[in-house]
């Protein structure tokens, strides 16, 4: 190389670096040196006001006795084992309607991605009103259509957390709903023109050509799902704060509380939790992609 | 199937019998998107009623009657409701600004630029956005007490503007730039233009497209932003609107015309917003899939 030539490389390689170096300094103090920090607080009891005492792994051990940690989770997980796979079903099948000639097909669509754009807190409020058992929206329809006995929705144990699955649903859809569409895109026109030469129904069309078809939107949505049925926290502080009967108590509510509404707050327990939920996670992930390769393995 | 309607009648039939359904799918496809809609419809409505209508009044009655302002008098006067709005405007503006001056920057670079390690960096970046924000929040939240920065508008927008958020825009800008013929860059610089003259009056004039979509995502999310401005601002002169919203729920709470009113003003201004950038919010939606979160 001549001396030109690696002058100019030098040059280059030094506004590369300059060019990245926001970015980097950011990361690294907030995400790279924070994971670093939480993971020390984590082996800590500190309570902000006195200096943080070294406990080695004493509040990990703390987790696996706390019988509110394992109730969180299995809340937690109920939002999991429901939301995912009605996210699935109701974005699919939205975007499926959606998907062809249609009149009016923005207003359609601007119609159910709209739920999705605005704040969880701001609709939350709206929902926790509709919910109202006895002046809410929704039990004065279920009485109308002959329901005698409708749900307390958020005051009952019991449907306390679907009233919360179907706030999500009716939010998330229609964002996952675009992402069905974009694959939808993808799927040639020419396998429903030849499955129709056979006299396949439209149903089994559905059955045999989309949704086989989709299944790399599906790995992905499902993904996006499982992450954000882990995290959920802002419908449960608007309406619940976990209640009734901490029914809607969710891992990430639980490590706030325990961070910033108890007195003294809990620091390191909460770091710790939130590595335990950080785990839980990878490990779903993990099993997630696990079970996508085995899929690809068969041809889906 | 086709043998049954040969004749002319027959396929009159098979028309009216298509038809039909055609109009059954609109019909349900209507009904959907009405429900959809029908809770901020009920919101908006239920703002303007009196209290008493609102706990007395049949729920399903959208008119309100009489219809009154007090709701939002009462929501501007009980909270500073305005000062909120004004945070809200400023930090979503200005957030996404020095997010997407961050990320264009470091896109071109990854996308453009040779230098040793990048490839590494990058894919050091790509971990960051799998990581789940709870995980950072406590360590953050200590830095900010530590920084004396609690309370102030530079918590609120320096951890924000360089967060995941700024990680995907990178992501998303790079992957724009890499579909920039880069005949164009060539002929700049044997013109004689610097990589930052390339970037600032070739590159960028061209990413308008990108930009906006980032911008509008970015504006979405910063307007909607809760668990972090929760944690660091306790004072109302400095809470964003949803963080203000949820603090006028736990203080005036019973009162539910006020609270919807509220709960309106929050939601208007992205509704507006959505109606004016609609093209944008979908097709950034459908081109990068994973935007928006």
């Amino acid at each position: 190389m001549s001396a030109r030539a690696s002058k100019l490389a030098r040059r280059e390689a030094l506004t590369g670096w300059l060019f990245i170096l926001p970015l980097l300094a950011g990361v690294t103090i907030f995400t790279y040196a924070a994971v670093a920090y939480s993971a020390g607080i984590s082996l800590t009891r500190w309570d902000l006001l006195t200096p943080p005492r070294f406990v080695g792994l004493e509040n990990y051990a703390n987790i696996l006795q706390d019988t509110d940690f394992r109730d969180c989770f299995l809340n937690t997980l109920f939002f999991v084992v429901t939301m995912v796979p009605l996210g699935i079903v109701c974005s699919m099948g939205l975007a499926i309607a959606l998907n062809r000639r249609l009149r009016g097909l923005s207003f359609y669509r601007s119609a159910f991605y709209l739920p999705s754009i605005t704040s969880t807190v701001a609709v939350g409020m709206v929902w926790l009103w509709i919910f109202n058992p006895d002046q809410g929206v929704l039990n004065a329809f279920l009485r109308l259509v002959g329901m005698a006995n409708p749900p307390r929705w958020l005051e009952s144990v019991l449907w306390a957390k679907p009233a919360l699955v179907i706030l999500r649903l009716w939010q998330a859809s229609g964002y996952y709903m675009l992402m069905y569409l974009a694959g939808l895109q993808g799927i040639p026109t020419e396998l429903y023109e030849a499955a129709e030469l056979d006299g396949a129904s439209g149903w089994r069309k559905i059955r045999h050509i989309t949704v086989p078809l989709l299944s790399n939107t599906t790995f992905f949505v499902s993904t996006l799902l499982i992450i954000e049925a882990f995290n959920i926290f802002e419908a449960i502080y608007v309406m619940t704060k976990g209640s009734p009967g901490g029914s809607t108590n969710t891992l990430l509510y639980y490590i706030y509380t325990r961070a910033f509404q108890s007195s003294p707050p809990k620091m390191g327990y909460a770091a710790a939790m939130a590595w335990v939920l950080f785990l839980i996670l990878f490990v779903v992930t993990l099993l997630q992609f696990g079970a996508r390769r085995k899929q690809e393995e068969v041809g889906l | 199937m086709n043998a049954v309607y040969t004749t002319r009648r027959g396929a009159g039939a098979a028309r009216l019998f298509k038809g039909a359904r055609r109009g059954l799918g609109y019909l349900v496809l209507t009904v959907l998107a009405l429900a959809m809609i029908y809770p901020y419809v009920w919101s908006i409505t239920a703002s303007f009623k009196m209290d008493r209508q609102i706990y007395n009044g049949n729920p399903l009655d959208l008119v309100p009657r009489p219809a009154t302002l007090a709701n939002y008098v009462r929501a501007w006067t009980v909270v500073p409701f305005g000062r909120f709005l004004a945070n809200s405007f400023f930090l979503s503006t200005l957030v996404p600004l020095i997010s997407l001056s961050v990320s264009a920057l470091a896109g071109y670079s990854f996308a453009r630029l040779r230098f040793r390690g990048r490839d590494a960096i990058f894919v050091a970046l790509l971990g960051v956005m799998m990581l789940p924000g709870h995980i950072t929040l406590i360590p953050n939240y200590v830095l900010m007490r530590y920084l004396h920065w609690i309370n102030t508008y530079l918590a609120l927008i320096i951890p924000p503007a360089f967060g995941s958020g700024t990680v995907f825009n990178t992501f998303f800008m790079r992957q724009y730039f890499l579909s920039i013929p880069k005949e164009l860059e060539d002929a700049a610089t044997i013109d004689g233009c610097s990589t930052l003259g390339v970037f600032t009056r070739i590159i960028l004039p061209n990413s308008r497209p990108a930009l906006a979509a980032l911008a509008i995502i970015s504006f979405k999310g910063e307007w909607n932003a809760f668990l972090w401005p929760l944690v660091v601002i306790n004072s109302m002169k400095l809470m964003p609107i949803q963080v203000g919203l949820s603090y006028f729920q736990g203080n005036i709470g019973s009162s539910w015309g006020v609270l919807l009113a509220g709960s309106t003003l929050a939601i208007a201004p992205l509704i507006v917003a959505f109606l004016f950038f609609q093209r944008y919010f979908v097709s950034s939606m459908l081109t990068s899939g994973l935007a928006g979160k």
